[in-house]
């Protein structure tokens, strides 16, 4: 066993070193990341020996009151970007492909429901789950995923239902939610065997809030020109919020972060060398083109300065009443970005651009997800008219590698970016002429 | 000022010279394997076609999918901002450009001064593509370059309903099987891709006048069936398959 958990140490520093490497480089913080995240995995594999029990959960899930009984969380999302990222993915959408799942199947439902069978990918599968914890909050395919995966392990399954708000919450939804966190916690008694500890929860709470508020910070620090943090640094440093919120180590990670990038301003340190044109970007990253995607747009001096996709693990927090954590955390949960109507997103998208001052919009219409991806179109008209800015839609996969057409994708950003050149050196000249 | 541009698609590879306002010389050849030696080589051929020597040529500007293989070029650009250049240069009244080329397939806004205001490219499926009209004459047994004259005396053009290249083609071949006339399988054909094409213009929103570039607008038969679905006439230059070429050439003048 001790030899099992050496080795997987070492599989998990070579991915985070070796995947990452060019970035962390930039970050001297990454040695915490990843020490943070080898013993996160670890304790996570080892949770047989240990006896601690351990959940699987969707990325939008209310982890809080699993980490307030000790139950180990994992998300099959974030191993599914680990496994997009090492360039796993399509090897094992192949797998599921072959179990006679259809290729149109979200690739993160894929990789994880071929990995199970094979314990593949970059870390040797996830630990095996005594429960499983889906919120429908991001989509549909996850119950189906999770059913499946509650048959193949044979363990119980909680669902939480939070219907999707159109505009505002309604009285009957909040109490629909709120009823079905009480039978989450009788679940979670079940499970673990005994009463719930509902002083715990709100120190959990209390920490999930703060390291949502410190990840917002981190964020907002791409707000200065330049930007001292790109999407690409901000894709990787993700990882916490959303594996371990609630617990201290978020804390202290994101309060060293935020340091790191004022000091970075301080000293005019920016992601991208000589920023000149700066980006925002739609849904998920193609873990498998990271790299390649910050080369690109950086050739072009641009910075992908911030994305929607981050900010969902820090955008619902004005819903979260710190003294009534578990009756708040029911809306927090339902309102996230995906489970709102296309004009609510327009609006939060609008409300980046201007934030962060952005010249161009980048839309990544992902295969793999329909939630985010199928107002992308309504989004995009939208930001044309109220901001006028150049919008470009690049059509991938998260972790698909067989979607990403490289050549042709390279001409669209060429062909966005000498629209974006052109205007900026347009509306330059015309503020010197008025000078 | 003399300049010349080089358009390297997918099929062809296109070559034109520009001496200020004025087309000198332009060439089609096959692109072949090696897109750098097909740069090389239309670029040597249309300098023999316009008589002049290399030292003649102020600039040069590379275009297509094959732009960064050309090693001579000053400068490349897409073939967003060349074909955009190319029709502004043709007709300064163009506010859209739809250009079917062999791989793919774009539509371009332009605005008053024919800068680039939107594009969709469609380039994920041969569908509304020039390939898309490969595949089928090949499986209608007809020469391509009838499929225009021959899709204009069909009086009630087949439905093709399939949107991917391979199910239309099993399509088309069970409409042979069940003995529909071919000029009204071609005439089907054409109907299918300008359906295609034509939403990706209404993505951005079409302006009149608009203009057909890329080698497929030498099919009378798409630009007919094109100008009927968007209910507007369909500008072709007879420059149209150059046309990203002689942008490029127009865009190395500004260099
Ligand atoms: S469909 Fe989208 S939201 Fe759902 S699991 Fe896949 S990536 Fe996540």
């Amino acid at each position: 066993m001790k030899k099992q958990i050496s080795d997987l140490l070492k599989i998990i520093g070579i991915f985070l070193f070796g995947k990452f490497k060019k970035f962390t480089m930039r970050f001297k913080k990454s040695k915490t990341m990843k020490d943070i995240m080898l013993v996160y995995y670890s304790e996570a594999k080892s949770a047989r020996l240990t006896r601690k029990k351990v959940a699987w959960i969707t990325s939008g899930g209310p982890v809080e009151p699993l980490i307030a009984m000790d139950v180990i969380p994992v998300y099959p999302e974030n191993h599914g970007a680990m496994i997009g990222a090492s360039k796993m993915g399509t090897g094992l959408c192949e797998t599921a492909e072959n179990m006679g799942y259809s290729s149109d199947l979200c690739s993160y439902a894929r990789a994880d429901i071929a990995c199970a069978t094979v314990n593949g990918g970059p870390i040797g599968g996830l630990p095996k789950p005594d429960m499983l914890v889906c919120c429908n909050n991001i989509c549909g395919t996850v119950l189906k995923w999770y059913e499946v995966q509650a048959r193949y392990f044979n363990v119980p399954l909680f669902v939480l239902d939070t219907p999707f708000c159109h505009t505002g919450y309604s009285e009957e939804t909040a109490r629909y939610v709120r009823s079905q966190i009480n039978e989450y916690i009788s679940f979670i008694e079940r499970a673990c065997g005994r009463k719930f500890d509902y002083e715990r929860v709100k120190k959990v709470g209390h920490l999930s809030l703060q390291g949502q508020q410190l990840w917002q910070k981190v964020l907002d620090t791409a707000a200065h020109k330049p930007a001292p943090l790109s999407a690409f640094d901000a894709f990787y440093h993700l990882a916490l919020i959303v594996t371990l919120r609630g617990t201290p180590e978020v804390i202290d990670y994101y309060t060293a972060l935020v340091a790191k990038m004022k000091d970075r301003i301080a000293r005019g340190i920016s992601a991208v060398p000589n920023e000149k044109y700066r980006l925002l970007w739609d849904n998920l990253p193609i873990w498998h083109r990271t790299r390649w995607l910050y080369d690109k747009f950086a050739s072009h001096d641009a910075c992908l300065v911030a994305d929607t996709y981050t900010s969902a693990w820090c955008g619902t927090m004005k819903y979260i009443d710190e003294n009534n954590f578990i009756d708040s955390m029911a809306e927090a949960y339902t309102r996230i970005y995906l489970n709102i109507g296309v004009d609510e997103m327009a609006k939060m998208v609008i409300a980046m651009i201007d934030k962060y001052d952005v010249d161009g919009f980048v839309l990544h219409s992902n295969r793999s997800c329909k939630p985010y991806s199928f107002g992308q179109m309504d989004i995009q008209r939208i930001v044309e008219k109220e901001r006028g800015i150049p919008c470009l839609m690049i059509e991938a996969d998260m972790v698909d590698e067989r979607t990403f057409s490289e050549s042709q994708i390279s001409t669209r950003i060429d062909a966005f970016m000498e629209i974006i050149k052109e205007r900026k050196k347009h509306s330059s000249s015309i503020s010197m002429a008025k000078e | 000022m003399i300049t010349a541009g080089i358009d390297i698609g997918s099929i062809t590879a296109k070559a034109a010279i520009v001496d200020g306002g004025k087309i000198i010389a332009t060439k089609i050849i096959f692109t072949g394997y090696n897109a750098e030696l097909a740069g090389q080589k239309v670029y040597d051929e249309v300098l023999i076609e316009a008589g002049l020597g290399k030292t003649a040529i102020d600039k040069i500007v590379s275009t297509g999918y094959g732009r960064n293989a050309v090693g001579f070029a000053d400068k490349s650009f897409t073939e967003i901002m060349a074909h955009a250049a190319g029709a502004y240069f043709l007709n300064p009244l163009i506010h859209s450009i739809i250009d079917i080329g062999g791989q793919d397939s774009k539509a371009i806004l332009l605005d008053d001064k024919g800068k680039v205001k939107n594009f969709v490219m469609n380039d994920k499926c041969a569908a509304g593509t020039g390939r898309f009209l490969e595949v089928m004459a090949r499986a209608l047994e007809v020469n391509l370059d009838d499929f225009g004259t021959m899709s204009q005396k069909s009086a009630s053009p087949s439905k093709i309903s399939s949107l991917c290249t391979v199910f239309a083609e099993s399509e088309v071949i069970s409409l042979i099987a069940r003995g529909e006339k071919r000029q009204d399988i071609i005439a089907g054909i054409h109907e299918s891709i300008a359906a295609r094409v034509s939403s990706m213009l209404a993505r951005i929103g079409v302006q009149k006048p608009a203009m057909i570039t890329g080698g497929v607008a030498r099919n009378s038969g798409v630009v007919l069936a094109l100008s009927k679905k968007l209910d507007m006439e369909m500008e072709v230059s007879p420059y149209a398959q150059v046309n990203g070429a002689i942008g490029a050439a127009i865009l190395a003048a500004a260099l």
